[in-house]
C-alpha cells in the first residue's frame, strides 16, 4: 500500500511520469496541461530523473520529436490539451500508424473557437478515431493509475498502440484530491524495461521507418492495426488485473454504480461521473432505481461487455461532453446506442452539457435522472436529443 | 516463371516497417515514368555526369564506361539529359508510346 498526497491531477500525473521515468519526454505548454510540462522539467533540472527532456517550439514538434525518440527505441512521452492536440493532428495519426507505444497525459479542454481554456471533451474525442488507445479519468487517483498502466498497455507486445490518458481540465487537472501514490521502487518493478521492437539506432538491424505505402499495402497495415487495437482490449484487463494486487485498486472497461438493478442510467465520463455518484445516492434514497455506467476505456469501444452491462436498463442518457455537430447526438451516445442495438428495447437519449467549462452540478444531473424516470414511467420518449444547461 | 504470392495483413512486419536494407531495388519504379532518356552510345563520351545526378542510381555503368539505362527503375525525370553536357547530348527525353 502506498503514501497517501494531496495532489493535484496534473501533479499526480508528472509524479507518475517521474516514477516511470521515460527516456524522452518532449513537451509544449498549454493551458490547461501546463503544470505537467513545468512539474516534468524541475525533475529533469533538478537531477531526479535522467530523462533527456526537449523543449520544442510547438506540439506538431512536441510529437514529431517524441515519434523520433520512440522511433530510436527510447520510451517517450508528451503531453498537450485542445489546441495543442489539434497542432499534433497528422503526428497523432503517424504514431499510431508507426505502432510507437508513447503514452500522452491529455487534459481535456474545449477547442476553439470560440477560444475557451477550459474543460470539455472535444480535444479528445476528435481524436477517436486516430487509432490511439484512449483511457478516461474520474478523479486524480484514476489519472494516477491510469498513467502507470497505461505503459504497459502500450508496450505490450501483442498491441504496441500510443495511449492517451485523458482527465478534465481544471476540474481535475487543477483540483486538489487525497490519492494514494505508490512508492518509486513498484512503479519501476510494474512498468519494467523497455524492450522495443525496432530501432533506428541498431545499425547491425537496419529498419525503415515511415515508408511510402502505396494502394498495394497501405490497406493490409491498417487491417493490422485494426488488429492491434482489437487485441489490446484483453491486455487492458490483465494490466488492470495485475495492477489491483498492487494497490487494491479495481479498473476495467468501465465502472458501474449501482446500476445491476437500476431501471434507468446515465453514461458518463470522466469527472462528471463523480457528480452523477452523488445524485444516484440521492435518488436511490428517495426510492428510484437509477444507476449509472462510467465508461474508462473508449478506444478499444467495448461495445459488447458495455452493452451486457446495460441491456436490462429501461432508458439510458449518454452524456456527452462534446458536440458531433452531425444533427444526431454526441459520439458516445452515437456509440452506445449502436452498441445496444441488438438489446431487448432499451430507449436510448442524448445530453450534451458542459460544452467549454461550463458547471455541471448534482442539480444538473438530477434534472436528467429525472427526464429518465418520467420516460420511464410513460413509456415515451419525449425528447431524444438534449442540450443540458443551455440558456434558451 | 509462377508471380510471388503477396503477403497478407497478418505477415506483413507491423506499422509498415521494412526490415530488409537496400531493397529498393525491389520496388520498380519504372512504371511511374511519362517519359523516357534515350541513350546514344555513339555520342556518349562517358563523363558520368548523368550516373552522377541520378537520383535513382539509374545509369548503368561497367568498367567506367556507360552502357545504357536501367528503365526498371528510373523515373524519367529527365535530370541525366538536361546534365549531359551541351557539345554532347547523348541522351533525349522522348514521350513514352512515342517512337524514338
Amino acid at each position: 500500500m502506498g503514501e497517501k498526497k494531496a495532489l493535484t491531477g496534473n501533479e499526480a500525473v508528472a509524479l507518475a511520469m517521474k516514477q516511470i521515468e521515460p527516456d524522452v519526454v518532449a513537451a509544449y505548454p498549454i493551458t490547461p496541461q501546463t503544470d505537467i510540462v513545468q512539474y516534468y522539467s524541475s525533475y529533469v533540472a533538478d537531477g531526479k530523473v535522467k530523462t533527456e527532456m526537449v523543449t520544442v517550439e510547438s506540439e506538431h514538434s512536441a510529437m514529431s520529436a517524441t515519434v523520433g525518440a520512440a522511433a530510436g527505441g527510447a520510451r517517450s512521452m508528451t503531453a498537450t490539451s485542445s489546441q495543442g492536440l489539434a497542432l499534433m493532428w497528422e503526428i497523432v495519426y503517424i504514431t499510431s500508424s508507426a505502432r510507437l507505444p508513447i503514452v500522452m497525459p491529455v487534459v481535456n479542454r474545449a477547442l476553439s473557437g470560440p477560444i475557451n481554456i477550459h474543460c470539455d471533451h472535444s480535444d479528445t474525442m476528435g481524436a477517436r478515431d486516430s487509432g490511439w488507445i484512449q483511457i478516461y479519468s474520474e478523479s486524480v487517483q484514476e489519472a494516477y493509475d491510469n498513467m502507470i498502466q497505461a505503459v504497459r498497455i502500450a508496450e505490450h507486445p501483442d498491441v504496441q498502440l500510443p495511449v492517451m490518458v485523458c482527465q478534465d481540465g481544471f476540474i481535475t487537472s487543477h483540483g486538489l484530491e487525497n490519492a494514494e501514490i505508490l512508492d518509486d521502487a513498484t512503479v519501476k518493478t510494474f512498468v519494467g524495461e523497455y524492450k522495443p521492437r525496432f530501432t533506428l539506432l541498431d545499425p547491425d538491424k537496419p529498419v525503415t521507418f515511415g515508408a511510402l505505402d502505396l494502394q498495394n499495402y497501405y490497406f493490409e497495415h491498417k487491417r493490422a492495426q485494426a488488429e492491434a487495437m482489437k487485441r489490446s482490449g484483453k491486455v487492458i484487463l490483465d494490466v488492470a488485473r495485475e495492477y489491483k494486487k498492487l494497490t487494491g485498486r479495481e479498473y476495467g472497461y468501465f465502472e458501474k454504480y449501482r446500476l445491476d438493478d437500476a431501471e434507468v442510467a446515465v453514461v458518463a465520463i470522466n469527472s462528471t461521473a463523480g457528480t452523477a455518484k452523488v445524485v444516484v445516492d440521492e435518488l436511490r434514497q428517495a426510492g428510484s432505481k437509477v444507476g449509472l455506467l462510467k465508461p474508462r476505456v473508449f478506444r478499444p469501444f467495448p461495445y459488447k461487455e458495455i452493452a451486457d452491462a446495460l441491456k436490462h436498463v429501461k432508458v439510458i442518457a449518454v452524456m456527452d461532453r462534446a458536440d458531433s455537430f452531425n444533427a444526431f447526438g454526441g459520439p458516445v451516445f452515437n456509440e452506445i446506442r449502436s452498441a445496444m442495438y441488438e438489446c431487448p428495447a432499451p430507449k436510448v437519449i442524448s445530453y450534451i452539457y458542459g460544452l467549454g467549462g461550463r458547471d455541471v452540478g448534482t442539480a444538473d444531473v438530477t434534472k436528467v435522472y429525472d427526464h429518465l424516470l418520467a420516460i420511464n414511467k410513460t413509456g415515451k420518449v419525449d425528447s431524444l436529443l438534449n442540450y443540458l444547461g443551455v440558456r434558451e | 516463371m509462377s508471380t510471388p504470392k503477396i503477403p497478407g495483413w497478418k505477415d506483413l512486419p507491423a506499422g509498415g516497417l521494412i526490415l530488409e536494407p537496400g531493397n529498393a531495388e525491389k520496388y520498380e519504379t519504372g512504371e511511374w515514368r511519362s517519359s523516357r532518356p534515350v541513350w546514344d552510345k555513339d555520342k556518349c563520351i562517358s563523363c558520368l555526369f548523368c550516373w552522377i545526378y541520378c537520383p535513382d542510381g539509374s545509369i548503368m555503368v561497367e568498367n567506367g564506361k556507360v552502357v545504357g539505362i536501367d528503365y526498371k527503375h528510373c523515373k524519367g525525370c529527365g535530370i541525366c539529359a538536361r546534365e549531359c553536357p551541351t557539345k554532347v547530348k547523348a541522351i533525349k527525353m522522348i514521350p513514352e508510346g512515342q517512337e524514338e
